[in-house]
C-alpha cells in the first residue's frame, strides 16, 4: 500500500516576488521539514507542469529540480492540461506500485501571472484541439457551450451555477493559502461581468502561481513512523477525445465517468462512503458537471442539488466539496491543482484542515481534469 | 529659498464620458466607474499633442508676472508623448515662448514622473546658481489602447512651472525621491501603445514608491500628515490616491480638491501636478502641500510646499476652464486621437 506522509503548498495567487523555481523550492523545502525527510531519502520525483515549456521556454524541468534538490535521482515530468498535477500523482504511484520501499516526492507547480492574461490565455489554449484553437475557442468559451448545453437541456438558470462559486468562495475564506479569502453571495456572481455567455467572471477559476508537493511512500517502515498518513486507495487516469464536437454528450465528461469508476472498483469503496471531495471547479459548470460525473448525483439534478448547498461545509452534509474553496477561489496554478487537491484530502483525512476541518473524515476523493474532459484523474485516500 | 514663482495649466475642452466607452465595449458602466472613479476624461483635439498643450501651459505661467526671460536659462519639459522621439519638444517650445537662445533645455522621460523629476533638477540648477529661472513644463496627450482598461483613464493635459528665488508663491521646503527598476507600465520604441501589469502596477509598484517615498520625507522633515492642509498624489485612476492617502494617514478632506482625476482623467506626466491646481484655487498663505508623484518604472517624488502670501497675486480659477467643455463620442474620440 502506498502512503501520503506529508503536504505542503505555498499561497496561491499573484505571487510576483517569485519565480516558477522559486515557488518550486518552497514546495520542496516546505514538505520536506515537514515530513522530516532528507533529500538522500527522496528515491524519484514526479512534476505536474503545463505552460513552462509555453510561457518561459523551459522544458527540462527535472534538471532544475535536480539542481535544487541536489540529487541525481530520476525525474520526471508530467503534462495533461490542467490535470498535470494529477498524472504527476498518478505516475508516481505506478511508480512506487513496481518499485519497493521507495519514498517519492510529487510536485505541481504553475507560474501564470507574470504574463500577459493574452499570453497566459494563449497558453492554456494548448490544451484544446487545434480546430478549436483555430476557431477561436478558449476554455472560457468551450465551457460556455457546455453550460448553455446543460442548462438548456435541464431547464436551469445562470443561478443555478451560482451557488457554486458561493459555496467555493465560503471555503476560500476558511482557508489562508487560498488566492481568494472573499464571501460572496448569489447577487456578486449574478452582476460579475460575462467572460463567456452564460459563464461570468465569478463563474470563472483565477489565474494564478503556487506550488504543491506531497510525499508519498510504500516504505512500510516509514510509515508507522509517521504522525499524519492516508492510505492511497486509488489513482485512475481516463482520456477522451480532446475536440468537444467529437464528444457524444456534452453534459457529461466521460473520462471523469470512467476514472471515477475505476477508482471505486479498485479502492472497493461505495459513493456513500466518501466524506469530503475536491472536484474540478474550473468554471461553476464543471463542479455540477463533476458531481453527477463521479456518481455523487443523478445526471440532471446537479443544477437543483447545488441549491441547498448539501456540500458546504457547515450544512450538515455527509459529503463536503472543495473545502480548499476549488479552483474557483483557492486559485489554479495549473500544475499545482492536482497536487493541492490530493494535499487538502490529506489534510482533511489527517484532521490537519484547521477551521474548515470536516468532522470524522473516513474516505475522500480528488478529481482533476485536463483541458475540456480529454484527462481525467480520480484519486481515493482513506485512513 | 527655490520654489515657484508662477504656474499655469491647459485642459483642452473636449471630454469623453466613461459611459461613452463602456456603451462601445458592452461593459457595465457602474462596475466601471466603481472600480476606476473616473466619470469622463478630457481629450486633446487633433489639432493637439504634449507640445501645443506644453505652450498653452507654459504661456499661462508666464502671462502674470514681469520678468526678463534671458533670465530662464533651464527649460524642461517632461513626457511620455513627447512629438518627436529624436528631436527636443523643449527647444520647441522656447523658442515659441521666445526664451533666449542662451538656455539649458532637455526633455525628460519617466512615465508619469517625467515632470516632477524636472522639478527637482530645475531648482537644483537654480540652488547652484547657474540660473534664476527655470521653466518646467508636464504634458500628455495620454494613449491607451482601445478595449483596454487605459482606454477610460489615460487623458490628455499640461501644467507649467515657474521655478525661481524670489518672489515665490510655493516655497519647496523639502524634496524626497525614491526609485528601483520595477517594470509596471512601458512602452517600446516604436511602439504605438504602452503596456501594462494589471495589477502589478499598484501594490508593488505604485504603492511601494508613493509609501516608500513620503515616509522618507515626513522622516527627513519631521511632519506628518496632519500637519499639511493638502495632500496630493499622482492619479493613475480614483481609487489609488484614495488609498494611499489613508494608508499614509491623510484624511480624505486632505486630497479631496486635488482629486481631477474623476472629471479630467490622467495627464500622466501632468497628473499629479494638475492635482495641484485646485488645491491653489484656494490654498491660504502658510499652508503646507504634500504633493507626490508616481511614474512607473518606477519612482516618485515628493515634496514639501508651503504657501506665501504672493499666491493671492497670481492664483488662476481652476473650476471655471474646467467647466468650458464640450463632449465628444467614440468616433470623434478616435479621430482625436487619431486612431482612425
Amino acid at each position: 500500500m502506498n502512503y501520503i506522509t506529508g503536504y505542503y503548498t505555498t499561497k496561491f495567487g499573484e505571487i510576483w516576488e517569485k519565480s516558477l523555481f522559486d515557488l518550486v523550492k518552497e514546495a520542496i523545502t516546505g514538505v520536506l521539514k515537514q515530513t522530516n525527510l532528507t533529500n538522500k531519502q527522496i528515491d524519484a520525483v514526479f512534476f505536474g507542469n503545463m505552460l513552462a515549456g509555453v510561457l518561459e521556454n523551459n522544458l527540462h524541468s527535472p534538471s532544475k529540480i535536480s539542481e535544487i534538490l541536489k540529487v541525481n535521482i530520476p525525474i520526471f515530468r508530467a503534462e495533461a492540461a490542467c490535470a498535470s498535477g494529477g498524472a504527476a500523482f498518478n505516475l508516481a504511484k505506478n511508480y512506487l506500485d513496481a518499485n519497493r520501499n521507495k519514498n517519492v516526492l510529487v510536485i505541481g507547480a504553475e507560474k501564470m501571472t507574470d504574463y500577459s492574461p493574452e499570453e497566459a490565455i494563449t497558453g492554456l489554449s494548448a490544451a484544446a484541439s487545434g480546430e478549436e484553437q483555430e476557431a477561436g475557442l478558449t476554455f472560457s468559451g468551450l465551457y460556455a457551450m457546455i453550460a448553455n448545453y446543460y442548462l438548456e437541456k435541464y431547464s436551469y438558470s445562470e443561478k443555478n451555477l451560482a451557488y457554486v462559486s458561493v459555496k467555493n468562495h465560503f471555503h476560500g475564506s476558511l482557508n489562508d493559502k487560498a488566492q481568494f479569502r472573499r464571501k460572496i453571495t448569489v447577487e456578486d456572481v449574478l452582476k460579475s461581468a460575462y467572460v463567456a455567455y452564460p459563464l461570468k467572471v465569478l463563474d470563472s477559476s483565477p489565474i494564478s502561481d503556487g506550488a504543491s508537493a506531497v510525499i508519498m511512500t510504500n516504505n512500510p517502515d516509514w510509515v508507522k513512523k509517521q504522525k499524519y498518513k492516508a492510505a492511497v486507495l486509488a489513482s485512475e487516469v481516463a482520456t477522451d477525445t480532446i475536440s468537444l464536437k467529437e464528444r457524444k454528450n456534452i453534459d457529461e465528461i466521460l473520462a471523469t465517468k470512467i476514472a471515477a469508476n475505476n477508482a471505486f472498483k479498485n479502492a472497493k469503496i461505495d459513493r456513500t462512503d466518501i466524506n469530503v471531495a475536491e472536484v474540478h471547479d474550473c468554471f461553476s459548470i464543471a463542479e455540477i458537471l463533476a458531481m453527477e460525473d463521479l456518481g455523487f448525483w443523478k445526471k440532471g439534478e446537479g443544477g437543483e442539488n447545488i441549491i441547498e448547498q448539501p456540500t458546504m461545509f457547515g450544512n450538515g452534509g455527509n459529503l463536503i466539496v472543495n473545502t480548499s474553496g476549488g479552483l474557483k477561489a483557492a486559485g489554479h496554478p495549473v500544475g499545482a491543482t492536482g497536487i493541492k487537491q490530493i494535499g487538502e484530502i490529506f489534510l482533511q483525512l489527517t484532521g490537519q484542515a484547521e477551521k474548515r476541518q470536516v468532522k470524522n473524515v473516513k474516505y475522500g476523493l480528488a478529481h482533476n481534469v485536463g483541458g475540456s474532459g480529454g484527462t481525467a484523474v480520480v484519486t481515493i485516500l482513506g485512513i | 529659498m527655490v520654489g515657484i514663482v508662477s504656474y499655469g495649466f491647459y485642459i483642452p475642452k473636449y471630454r469623453i464620458k466613461t459611459e461613452e466607452i463602456t456603451n462601445v465595449w458592452g461593459k457595465n458602466y457602474e462596475d466601471v466607474k466603481k472600480s476606476l472613479l473616473i466619470t469622463e476624461k478630457a481629450v486633446a483635439g487633433v489639432d493637439e499633442d504634449s507640445l501645443t498643450m506644453a505652450f498653452e501651459s507654459a504661456s499661462s505661467a508666464l502671462s502674470n508676472i514681469k520678468i526678463d526671460k534671458s533670465k530662464i536659462k533651464a527649460v524642461l519639459f517632461g513626457s511620455e508623448t513627447h512629438p518627436y522621439a529624436v528631436n527636443p519638444a523643449s527647444t520647441i517650445l522656447a523658442e515659441f515662448l521666445g526664451i533666449e537662445k542662451n538656455y539649458l533645455a532637455y526633455d525628460t522621460e519617466f512615465a508619469c514622473k517625467a515632470a516632477t523629476g524636472a522639478v527637482i533638477s530645475a531648482q537644483a540648477l537654480i540652488k547652484s546658481g547657474y540660473t534664476d529661472y527655470a521653466l518646467v513644463t508636464g504634458s500628455d496627450k495620454g494613449m491607451g489602447k482601445t478595449h483596454d482598461t487605459l482606454e477610460y483613464t489615460a487623458a490628455s493635459g499640461s501644467v507649467s512651472l515657474l521655478l525661481g528665488k524670489d518672489d515665490l508663491i510655493l516655497e519647496i521646503m523639502d524634496l524626497e525621491s525614491f526609485s528601483s527598476d520595477t517594470p509596471d507600465f512601458w512602452r517600446r520604441e516604436g511602439i504605438r501603445y504602452p503596456s501594462h501589469g494589471g495589477r502589478f502596477s499598484g501594490k508593488p509598484s505604485y504603492f511601494y514608491h508613493i509609501e516608500s517615498s513620503a515616509k522618507s520625507l515626513f522622516k527627513k522633515t519631521g511632519l506628518k500628515p496632519a500637519d499639511f492642509a493638502f495632500g496630493v498624489f499622482h492619479m493613475p485612476n480614483g481609487k489609488f490616491p484614495i488609498q494611499v492617502a489613508g494608508s499614509l494617514g491623510f484624511t480624505h478632506s486632505q486630497i479631496q480638491d486635488s482629486l481631477v482625476v474623476n472629471y479630467l482623467g490622467n495627464s500622466y506626466s501632468a497628473s499629479a501636478l494638475m492635482g495641484l491646481m485646485p488645491v491653489l484655487e484656494k490654498a491660504k498663505t502658510g499652508d503646507l502641500i504634500f504633493l507626490c508623484s508616481y511614474g512607473s518604472g518606477a519612482g516618485s517624488d515628493s515634496f514639501v510646499l508651503k504657501v506665501t502670501k504672493n499666491l493671492n497675486k497670481r492664483r488662476k480659477e481652476f473650476k471655471t476652464i474646467v467647466d468650458k467643455k464640450k463632449y465628444i463620442n467614440y468616433p470623434a474620440y478616435l479621430k482625436a486621437m487619431e486612431m482612425i
